[in-house]
């Protein structure tokens, strides 16, 4: 937890930061370093107003969108603006309550985006659980067999990206022919599942292909961690007599952690997001209509209830993201310092 | 001091930010058109014309021959993607920007209300007016909102029935009729019907016809759902049971028109609900095993041929554009017969005139035609309303679960009602 960050920022100023600071007191390297500083703002200045064009406003403005009604259409048949409309948005998401006839608000009735919030959000909560966890399993799996030296490894690490390689919709695509009625899943096995049409083989069909999709991006970011293990270490623990097991639960695992780590949790945040896939295969029916497919259909319904929905969405990612990073332990940003260290 | 000199660039760019962001702010103006549709209505001058992808190379020549005889008001095809979806969201996008740039707009028949009712497409009537006597009435009322013409039918389309004129010598007229043929289906070992079930438009258009079909309605005259009647629950009572008892096999609920169309093909189904465009490729296509034996028929209805729900195109002149009159022009261009005759022969599109479907050279070159007059002569429209996006979502959701049997057929109507009543409450 806290011990991963902790070394390395408390270290900082003791070690390096604070003596070249304070130690000479001249006039001339106080100016210097206040130059700097002003350089380095400026500098970094293009970034910022690059990131707030790109990344705050489309927030603020998705947020400013989200408290504003959508447009309704008047006695003439013509849509006027809807005006602001406090937390309505929110609570038509998070209640289920959406207007009613004669004013006032009900229960979504089912046929309603409304009515979808609660079973979308545990959609794409149970698509993430388990394709992060079936890709970290089968990734570290491809990971430890190209991380061997034997021949032909340049060739499997190639062959093994292209599931990566190709778009997800067209893998989509791909996976839809194959999940048809008379398609080939169900003649090579000889079955007749009705793979998009029934509520759990559809799940699996978005799982499996899902899978079968990043795995390889699983292994490769797995694959990067393993390398930087030194061999020495494992001779050491030969040495020493240290089970295959052992090796494996005792050096392998706590060393590829933060690669580890970093590479679930991208592909958590990734899959929370999840939209081509069930949206191609199944259309979201069956119950496989995950968040990012529920705001796209609401955007055709309306922007700012669309606005409210990807905030809502927005926080839940944040959210696991946040966790992730604080109580976990990934840590992003820090990686490569920490894994230095650990080296020297 | 080090801090304010650090912030400064810092609250410039947040500054920046936050400038931008209240431009943005008062992008949902959506009541912008009426002004805009008094403006540019003598307008001449080159124009854009926005449409989906030209698959069968229909909207160039026709460009061509456009340019040739109108040099100073050219007109610049704008090509957009082959997803229906993507479609409507670009055109959003570049009408809410109030784009001039999009001056004629090809706009399937469902979006015309939302368009019309968001104030984006131009009215024609008084100066703009179109002489629509010749043209098919349903094409003309898809068209129309609130009892005014909102643009000008392009292309139609309606439902057909396909069937196996080696199984069944006289083709069913009625839907009762038809399900009491699946004997014979089940005598080959083959499905007895199938459309498109898969939860997707197509549902949509499948069980609107059924509902229609049996006498109901989605909608009343004023726009408000009318799904709590007798003849609804009919109409998709018919389709529930026809799923339950088998006579629609079980795996066209994952079926879109391509799916149906293979399965049809394959010889697997005695009946198909499809589009024109099954035609040519089951009787063409060299794998097919019906080639010899492809019987087409109106679709069938309670007493006599069912409503077929519409397909196709309409083009409407965007409120933004300021070559108006060269606009109204090219949309006469696009309804005149030999245009129309163009569309039908390059493109395999429906004509939207009458006369044409009697044509001794185009029935021959399309031998559905006659049918498909027929079909779209009974053709009734998709539920016409602004929320349309919204009242689709509705019938699909529960048309999927009452033909999965996952509902009764009362129950999903009722939601299906209560749906559409909460999506046109918003105001």
């Amino acid at each position: 937890m806290a011990t991963e960050v902790g070394p390395t920022s408390v270290k900082a100023p003791a070690s390096g930061g604070a003596p070249i600071h304070h130690a000479p007191k001249g006039v001339g390297e106080d100016n210097r370093i206040a130059t700097q500083g002003r350089w380095a703002a400026w500098l970094l200045a293009p970034t910022i107003v690059a990131l707030s064009v790109v990344i705050v406003y489309p927030i603020i403005t998705a947020i400013v969108m989200s408290f504003q009604k959508d447009a309704g259409v008047d006695a003439s048949g013509f849509f006027v603006e809807g005006g602001p409309a406090g937390f309505s948005n929110y609570v038509n998401w998070i209640f289920q309550q959406c207007p009613a006839p004669g004013g006032g608000t009900v229960d979504c009735p089912p046929g309603t985006l409304g009515a979808q919030f609660w079973s979308a959000t545990g959609t794409t909560f149970f698509f993430t659980i388990v394709t992060v966890t079936l890709e970290t399993v089968l990734g570290f799996w491809m990971a430890v067999i190209m991380a061997r030296a034997f021949r032909g490894r340049s060739l499997v690490r190639a062959a093994v990206l292209v599931p990566w390689a190709i778009p997800t919709a067209v893998t989509a695509k791909l996976w839809l022919f194959i999940f048809a009625f008379e398609g080939i899943g169900n003649k090579l096995f000889n079955t007749s599942v009705l793979w998009t049409g029934s509520e759990w083989p559809a799940r699996w069909a978005v799982i499996i292909a899902d899978v079968w999709k990043t795995t390889p991006f699983m292994a490769l970011l797995i694959l990067a961690g393993l390398q930087m293990i030194p061999a020495e270490v494992y001779e050491a623990a030969k040495v020493d007599g240290a089970s295959a097991w052992q090796r494996f639960r005792m050096i392998t695992l706590p060393l590829v952690k933060p690669a580890l780590m970093v590479a679930i949790l991208f592909r958590t945040l990734d899959a929370l997001r999840m939209f081509d896939l069930p949206y191609i295969l199944t259309g979201g029916a069956n119950n496989t209509t995950t968040l990012s497919i529920l705001v796209i259909n609401q955007i055709r319904q309306g922007f700012n209830a669309a606005a409210a929905l990807s905030t809502i969405t927005f926080i839940i990612i944040f959210l696991v993201a946040f966790i992730f990073v604080r109580f976990l332990g990934a840590n992003v940003v820090e990686q490569q310092t920490g894994a230095g260290k650990g080296k020297k | 001091m080090k801090t304010r000199n650090f912030l400064l660039p810092v609250a410039t760019a947040g500054i920046l930010a936050i400038t931008l962001s209240a431009c943005g702010g008062g992008g949902g103006g959506t009541t912008g058109g009426n002004d805009a549709a008094s403006q540019g209505l003598d307008g001449r001058g080159p124009i854009t014309y926005v449409q989906g992808k030209d698959n069968s190379n229909v909207v160039r020549p026709l460009i061509e021959k456009w340019n040739a005889a109108h040099p100073n008001e050219k007109v610049t095809f704008k090509e957009q993607t082959d997803q229906a979806d993507q479609q409507h969201d670009d055109l959003v996008q570049h009408f809410q920007a109030k784009d001039p740039g999009y001056d004629v707009a090809s706009v399937d028949v469902v979006w015309t209300a939302e368009f019309a009712a968001k104030g984006w497409l131009q009215p024609l009537k008084d100066k703009m007016a179109l002489d629509t006597s010749a043209l098919l009435k349903p094409t003309v009322e898809a068209a129309s909102y609130k009892g005014t013409l909102f643009a000008a039918p392009e292309s139609s389309d309606g439902g057909i029935l396909y069937y196996r004129k080696d199984l069944v010598p006289t083709p069913p007229k009625t839907w009762d009729e038809m399900m009491s043929m699946c004997s014979v289906a089940k005598a080959h070992n083959i499905g007895c019907y199938s459309g498109q079930f898969k939860k997707y438009e197509g549902l949509t258009v499948n069980a609107s016809e059924a509902i229609n079909s049996a006498g109901g309605a989605v909608l009343d005259k004023d726009g408000k759902p009318s799904l709590n009647t007798p003849e609804a629950k009919a109409g998709l009572e018919n389709l529930a049971k026809a799923y339950a008892d088998g006579s629609i096999p079980k795996e066209a609920i994952t079926f879109q028109e391509e799916e149906s169309r293979q399965a049809f093909q394959d010889g697997k189904l005695l009946f198909l609900r499809n589009w024109p465009y099954v035609y040519n490729l089951a009787t063409t296509e060299g794998s097919s095993k019906v080639k010899n034996v492809l019987g087409m028929t109106a679709l069938p209805g309670k007493a006599g041929p069912g409503a077929s729900s519409l397909g196709g195109h309409s083009a409407g002149i965007s409120v933004y554009s300021k070559n108006k009159a060269t606009a109204v022009d090219f949309l006469k261009f696009l309804t005149t017969e030999e245009t129309q005759k163009f569309f039908a022969t390059q493109g395999s599109l429906a004509p939207v005139i009458g006369k044409l479907y009697d044509d001794k050279d185009l029935v021959a070159k399309l031998p559905y035609l006659p049918v498909l007059k027929t079909s779209i002569e009974n053709a009734v429209p998709r539920p016409v309303t602004p929320y349309y996006p919204a009242v689709t979502k509705a019938i699909q959701e529960n048309a999927y679960s009452a033909i999965k049997g996952e509902k009764t057929v009362d129950a999903a109507l009722s939601d299906m009602q209560k749906s559409i009543e909460s999506a046109s409450a918003g105001q």
